[in-house]
């Protein structure tokens, strides 16, 4: 078998283009990336999530700021979030986070409202004031209580 | 006689045991012959240019279509109820999850696989195989496991690229021609798609759809007959038992291991 620079680096070229695709498929689309120490992390409580996922957007302002890492319940039965965000925010302690939908039956995400204090929050911190998710469900049932439709 | 119908469908059946007990001999034939030295890397690059580089144009362009197919035909739908921003969701997953690693398999059948098995029965019709057996060269080391082996390399990548191609396709389509807002587009995908389920699965089905491939096309050339018939059953037959057999696997494959 003859050596052909061409056909060989045609070879290398395929091959480089097919792992880029793989690593992009399974970095970027799937989410598969590794978070090193330097990821900020955010800690917020709230009493209600509803669909709220792993890898939901974390917003401020409507601009994507980072993701939802992990959700779990804690001591005091409330779904702990941690949330992983940009570290170049300077985001102060009165900072407020809420559940919201996009649309009407779209994704939930996680809003992050700038307080005005001047003290800033650091990895690890814990958002004090949050705003659960609203589910239809119990708007609903609150509608069907308050105007005593459930009783004859 | 009453029973020789009955005989006839024991008979074929017998055949069709045969050959999968064969298969599965020659499978491990490649996998000694890819293990023990000689390594034949240069022969092993020229499979992977055959089989890979030259089917990138067919599987670049069918990614590109069927991605913007998919937009067109989840915007209709999904306009109704005001979930555009979910076309990312859809087109994603559905690429990603099943036609992906399914097409591609099916085009890399049509377009290598067949090319491989006639290369092979060629070579069994003209007696190189037996020449290269005379010169005491295995031609399973030499001619077959390169080819084999290269086709289990070349699909991952393969369905890499159609994928990315069929991303592209879809984005270009759902953006450019109905107006849907990139941004979510983009996050709708990224957020619905997770590696360890759907990407890890798509690569998984993949792999086993390259070795199938390989495997059967490989498998089909060699045993072929030594005639120009027998090499145009050798192209037939890799294609439809190879589609098929994908096919199959990729049922199982989704319901057993809910890939």
């Amino acid at each position: 078998m003859q050596r052909s620079p061409f056909r060989d680096l045609i070879v290398g070229l395929f091959v480089l283009c097919g792992l880029a695709s793989i690593g992009y498929l399974s970095f970027k689309v799937g989410g598969l990336y590794y978070t090193g120490p330097s990821g900020f992390k955010l800690v917020a409580t709230f009493d209600e999530v509803g669909d709220l996922k792993v890898r939901s957007a974390v917003v401020i302002a409507g601009v994507k700021v980072g993701e939802v890492e992990s959700i779990q319940l804690d001591d005091m039965l409330r779904a702990r979030c941690v949330l992983d965000i940009d570290p170049n925010l300077d985001l102060d302690v009165e900072t407020s986070a809420a559940i919201m939908t996009a649309g009407l039956l779209g994704e939930k995400f996680v809003a992050l409202e700038p307080g005005g204090a001047d003290e800033l929050l650091h990895s690890g911190d814990e958002i004090s004031r949050t705003v659960s998710a609203i589910s239809i469900e119990n708007l609903i049932g609150k509608f069907v209580n308050d105007t005593g439709l459930d009783k004859k | 006689m009453r029973v020789k119908p009955i005989e006839n469908l024991g008979f074929r059946s017998l055949v069709i045991l045969e050959h999968f007990g064969r298969i599965a001999q020659f499978g491990l034939r490649i996998v000694v012959c890819l293990l023990l030295p000689p390594y034949r890397i240069r022969r092993l690059l020229a499979d992977v240019y055959d089989a890979g580089v030259l089917s990138l144009p067919v599987v670049c362009l069918s990614g590109a279509v069927v991605g913007g197919t998919l937009s067109l035909l989840g915007y209709t739908t999904l306009v109704r109820f005001g979930a555009e921003e979910a076309l990312g969701a859809l087109v994603g997953l559905a690429v990603i999850r099943e036609l992906g690693p399914v097409l591609t398999a099916l085009l890399v059948t049509g377009r290598a696989g067949s090319a491989i098995a006639a290369e092979i029965a060629t070579m069994v019709t003209t007696e190189q195989l037996d020449g290269l057996r005379m010169m005491s060269i295995d031609p399973v080391d030499f001619v077959v496991s390169p080819k084999g082996f290269a086709m289990l390399i070349v699909m991952p990548l393969l369905v890499a690229l159609f994928i990315v191609f069929a991303l592209a396709g879809g984005y270009g389509i759902a953006v450019g021609l109905l107006g849907v807002d990139g941004g979510s587009f983009m996050s709708s995908m990224e957020g619905s798609v997770k590696f360890w389920d759907d990407v890890s699965g798509c690569f998984s089905k993949a792999i086993t759809f390259g070795m199938i491939t390989g495997l059967i096309a490989t498998y089909r050339g060699y045993i072929s007959e030594p005639t120009a018939a027998g090499v145009s059953a050798a192209t037939t037959g890799t294609v439809v038992i190879g589609s098929v057999s994908i096919l199959i696997f990729d049922f199982f494959l989704n319901g057993f291991w809910g890939v």
